[in-house]
């Protein structure tokens, strides 16, 4: 045990004096915080508008009447309350968050300041089109981008997320299917699968056929082939998959894919493993989507907002969603219906032309790094997950040999008769100061628990995170399941009752049972 | 590079941990035929200075809609943003975290999630609210689809005066969801939309302030659709209007699909934005995106987790109510900061200042010869006629300086019954000033 995981261990002792109880409920930096609706102060307002001169109403009749319900309350108060919400997460800022096939690396600040930029902020999607050339340029720079990483000839980008993504992808596919007279019924998709796959091409009318994995972690290809036919869509298939591993054989799955009539699509959330080394294009692919928050940076937010392009070959292109942008004679033109070269686009999949400022981020995120440095990025993500799987490969269990790319999936053999389980296991690493790995995926072995450290964490902090994993395996080991099972103790609250969250749903703030609770 | 922690020594131990000889070793599994050599043809790694310079210079060619007198609208709106909102937005503890999965260490975020909810539905007069879908094309789209697995039917019916990129979503989805849209001709004036509504009719979906700013009464229309056992969907693109006109949970709504833009985000050039839905209680099982509720920690201390996530893809696979996974939190953020900001009364007044706006504009560009006003009542928003080709008129206004708002043409180029047509919006930022340079390059160019 090194100096500092034994500190964090005397925290845990009996020598230590029992605290008094609370007078406010606070504990230092735990602040508890009410809602904005209990903080209502009729009358005070946050922000001084001026009075409207003197007008006629031209609302037909239709003024809102009675209180709408929401709360009064003074900026100093308001710039309090969500600076103390902010203080009960846990970020990327705060500490690594190994999220498994979640992709939680640095976000660069450059990117926020040059999103802000009123020339990109400020420009509405409906101006004249010729009083926004450089947005136009900026979308058409980033394209020339994805292009060349992915070494696909044509990039949609109006995608808001990746799932949005995939279903511009199994549309597009559906769409060239039907071009030629085709239809099909199945997709089939991988167990090991994120669960986006599976709902997008039940959404796009597929019946989804599930393919296993062999024992090497990999899609079972004599399994998928047998399931290969005529009424084949496609194939949807990650790579890097879900167990951080590559899909060696995808060139040989591609060619059984086309030679069935079907198409490729790949799952493109683990780019960021092989950017700048491998051209997905060059494994036979037709079409990936691109999580722009993952591989290239831009913030998560808790959630959102994303942005999803997808890479389509030649054969998918015509069916790329609204807008275009082309270069025209005149320079970049916006085609914003299905005309000209857009005869064939599949139509509209969200309203006006993307993420606009998710692309000036990603920009920025691709500029600095160049293209000498997005290949220095997979090279390092794919280190930093392979250290942490040699480091650990005797303390916890691997499921799969061999090496892993940018993420390093464990099952929880280690934890067999210890009463721990990876969820609990997840729950003590919170305690030690640490988001938990994905938990619980990929489906395809027990207990899983990946992870993904990226390329932004050190060799120090990695060293760090390796004795805490050690020490908790050898804890459980031990035997002391009762601290897992209580943990974790040292955050804002305690395990929270799922179950009865879902059973009575309360989704919403409502005045009554509020006041009482407040009363009791 | 500044982005890597790891430094050549840092890795070559690492590889030795590893018992690696190279880093090439770990991409062993890449088929020979797909390892690049070396560095793609793009331009090699750049310093902050560099980065912003290029980056900036693109942003310089465009024209700044605060820089110019500026009427543009049609589902995004200019208004201020209280500068506290960008601040708190910013803070690393939201901006750098994940979709709070964990909640132990996620309250910040679930907390702000369940208040939007809140907010949503108080707004919007509904029961219930999720925590945000991608924007609100995507979530007309989404509650149509909900409206049919409610229902078990297949059809929408869609008003004419339905936003046109509200309209294409859905015919995107229908294709290839599978269900059928009866979409509407533009016309800004009224429709009988309730004698479309036959059996196999899953909702009617209408937009107030519709798409022309004509502000609507839609009341009759849901106790049609309900007779026949029809849902009706009311589409809301400026949510602002909410703090004037009657909600449309009060006009007997069964789904609100909104664009929240209007509080809290930029124009963004269209995105990201910030797409709300609302619905009665008895629904919330046929939801699509995600939930938050409340509940009780082990020690008995409220708190807030996801739930009901047995709807959602990662538990459902594909028997998923939705696909999506992702949503607008940052935005739904930004969205929760400004309505807390303004409160009751200050969203109230800033409605009242649009609306005041939009009528003195109304008042002096109807008095330009040649102008006709379309509406006959509206919000901050309305559809005019001109004498001339609006495409025309609002492309050489822009060459003067002056971003004079939509022509119909825009989204509708082979209606010539619409060419005449531009939508002009009004809001708390417009001024005097623009108001007089729209209304004489209006009369200059129209005389």
């Amino acid at each position: 045990m090194n100096d500092w995981s034994r500190a964090v261990s005397a925290r845990r002792g009996d020598d230590l004096a029992p605290p008094i109880d609370s007078v406010t409920g606070n504990r230092g930096l735990q602040i508890e915080e009410a809602l904005i609706f209990e903080q209502d102060s009729p009358g005070h307002c946050g922000v001084d508008l001026p009075e409207p001169a003197p007008f006629r109403s031209r609302l037909g009749g239709l003024e809102r009447q009675g209180p709408i319900g929401l709360p009064g309350i003074s900026e100093p108060q308001i710039v309090r309350h969500f600076t103390r919400l902010s203080q009960k997460n846990y970020a990327i800022d705060t500490g690594l968050y190994p999220l498994g096939s979640c992709t939680m690396k640095h976000n660069p600040r450059l990117n926020e300041k040059l999103a802000r930029l009123p020339g990109f902020a400020d420009i509405h999607p409906l101006q004249p089109v010729k009083t926004v050339p450089g947005a136009l340029a900026l979308i058409d720079t980033l394209a020339h981008w994805l292009k060349t990483l992915t070494g696909l000839p044509a990039i949609a980008l109006s995608p808001a997320a990746g799932a949005h993504g995939e279903l511009c992808g199994i549309m597009a596919i559906r769409a060239a299917l039907e071009a030629r007279g085709d239809r099909r019924a199945r997709v089939l998709v991988p167990e090991s699968a994120h669960g986006t796959n599976p709902a997008t091409a039940a959404a796009c009318g597929y019946a989804v056929d599930p393919i296993p994995a062999d024992e090497t972690g990999r899609v079972d290809r004599a399994a998928l082939e047998a399931k290969l036919g005529t009424d084949v869509a496609a194939l949807m298939l990650t790579n890097p998959n879900t167990c951080g591993l590559f899909e060696r054989e995808m060139i040989d799955i591609a060619a059984a894919v086309h030679a069935a009539g079907a198409f490729f699509y790949c799952d493109g959330a683990n780019f960021n493993a092989i950017v700048g080394r491998v051209r997905p294009a060059d494994l036979g692919i037709d079409c990936m989507h691109l999580n722009l928050h993952k591989t290239f940076s831009t913030p998560h937010g808790g959630g959102g907002p994303g942005s999803g392009p997808v890479a389509l070959a030649a054969s998918l292109a015509p069916y790329a969603p609204l807008p275009w942008i082309v270069h025209g004679s005149d320079g970049l033109e916006l085609i914003e219906h299905k005309s000209g070269p857009a005869e064939h686009s599949l139509g509209r999949l969200k309203g006006f032309h993307g993420q606009m400022g998710m692309f000036v981020r990603a920009l920025a995120y691709m500029m600095s790094h160049g293209s000498d440095g997005l290949r220095q990025v997979a090279e390092d993500a794919v280190l930093n997950a392979n250290y942490l799987r040699a480091r650990l490969a005797d303390d916890l269990s691997l499921p799969f040999p061999g090496v892993c790319m940018h993420e390093v999936l464990f099952d929880d053999r280690f934890l067999k008769d210890t009463g721990v389980t990876t969820l609990d296991f997840a729950k003590a690493l919170i305690d030690e100061g640490y988001h938990p790995m994905t938990m619980y995926f990929p489906l395809i072995v027990h207990g899983a628990m990946l992870i993904e450290p990226t390329e932004t964490e050190s060799k120090a902090l990695l060293d760090w995170f390796i004795s805490v994993m050690k020490r908790l395996a050898a804890v459980a080991r031990a035997g002391d399941a009762a601290r897992f099972r209580s943990a974790p103790e040292f955050t804002p609250r305690h395990r929270l009752d799922e179950t009865a969250a879902a059973r009575k749903p309360v989704l919403r703030w409502r005045p009554e049972p509020a006041r009482r609770e407040a009363a009791d | 590079m500044r982005y890597l922690p790891l430094t050549s020594s840092d890795r070559a131990e690492m590889l030795a941990a590893i018992g690696a000889p190279s880093i090439d070793a770990l991409f062993a599994d890449v088929p020979e035929p797909a390892r690049l050599q070396g560095p793609l043809d793009l331009p090699r790694a750049m310093g902050e200075i560099e980065v912003e310079r290029a980056i900036s210079s693109m942003a310089a060619r465009n024209v700044a809609a605060g820089s110019v007198p500026f009427f543009i609208g049609a589902g995004v709106y200019r208004h201020h943003i209280p500068a506290a909102v960008d601040h708190l937005i910013q803070r690393g503890e939201f901006l750098t975290s994940y979709t709070p999965y964990q909640p132990e260490i996620a309250q910040g975020t679930l907390q702000y999630l369940f208040e939007f909810q809140t907010q949503v539905a108080l707004l919007t007069g509904m029961e219930v609210a999720n925590a945000s879908l991608y924007d609100g094309a995507t979530a007309c789209v989404e509650a149509v689809m909900m409206a049919g697995r409610i229902t078990g039917r297949r059809k929408a019916v869609l008003s004419g005066q339905l936003h046109p990129h509200y309209r294409e979503v859905c015919e995107t989805y229908a294709r290839f969801v599978g269900f059928a849209v009866d979409a509407q001709h533009p016309i800004p004036g009224g429709e009988d939309l309730a004698a479309l509504v036959d059996r196999d009719t899953s909702c009617v979906v209408v937009q107030n302030p519709d798409f022309f700013g004509e502000v609507r009464d839609y009341s009759e229309l849901a106790q049609r659709c309900h007779e026949a056992g029809t849902l009706l969907v009311i589409v809301v693109t400026e949510i602002l209007s909410l703090g004037a006109i009657r909600a449309p949970g009060e006009m007997g709504a069964d789904i609100v699909a909104a664009e929240g833009q209007s509080l809290g985000n930029a124009l963004n050039f269209g995105g990201p934005h910030v797409g709300l839905f609302a619905t009665r209680d008895k629904f919330v099982r046929q939801m699509p995106g995600r939930l938050v509720g409340q509940t009780t920690d082990a020690a008995g201390r409220r708190g807030w987790v996801l739930t009901l996530s047995t709807r959602e893809q990662h538990i459902r696979r594909e028997k998923a109510t939705s696909n999506i996974c992702t949503n607008s939190g940052l935005c739904s953020l930004a969205f929760t900061i400004h309505l807390a900001l303004l409160g009751e009364t200050g969203l109230k007044r800033l409605a009242c200042l649009n609306h005041a706006a939009a009528v003195k504009l109304a008042e002096r560009i109807e008095a330009v010869p040649g102008v006709r006003l379309v509406n006959r009542a509206f919000f901050n928003e309305f559809a005019v006629r001109l004498p001339r080709p609006a495409s025309e008129v609002v492309d050489r206004l822009a060459e003067r300086g002056i971003l004079a708002g939509v022509p119909a043409s825009r989204f509708y180029p082979s209606r010539n019954e619409l060419a005449d047509l531009l939508l002009v919006a009004a809001t708390e930022l417009t001024t005097d000033a623009d108001i007089d340079r729209l209304e004489g390059g209006l009369r200059e160019m129209l005389s």
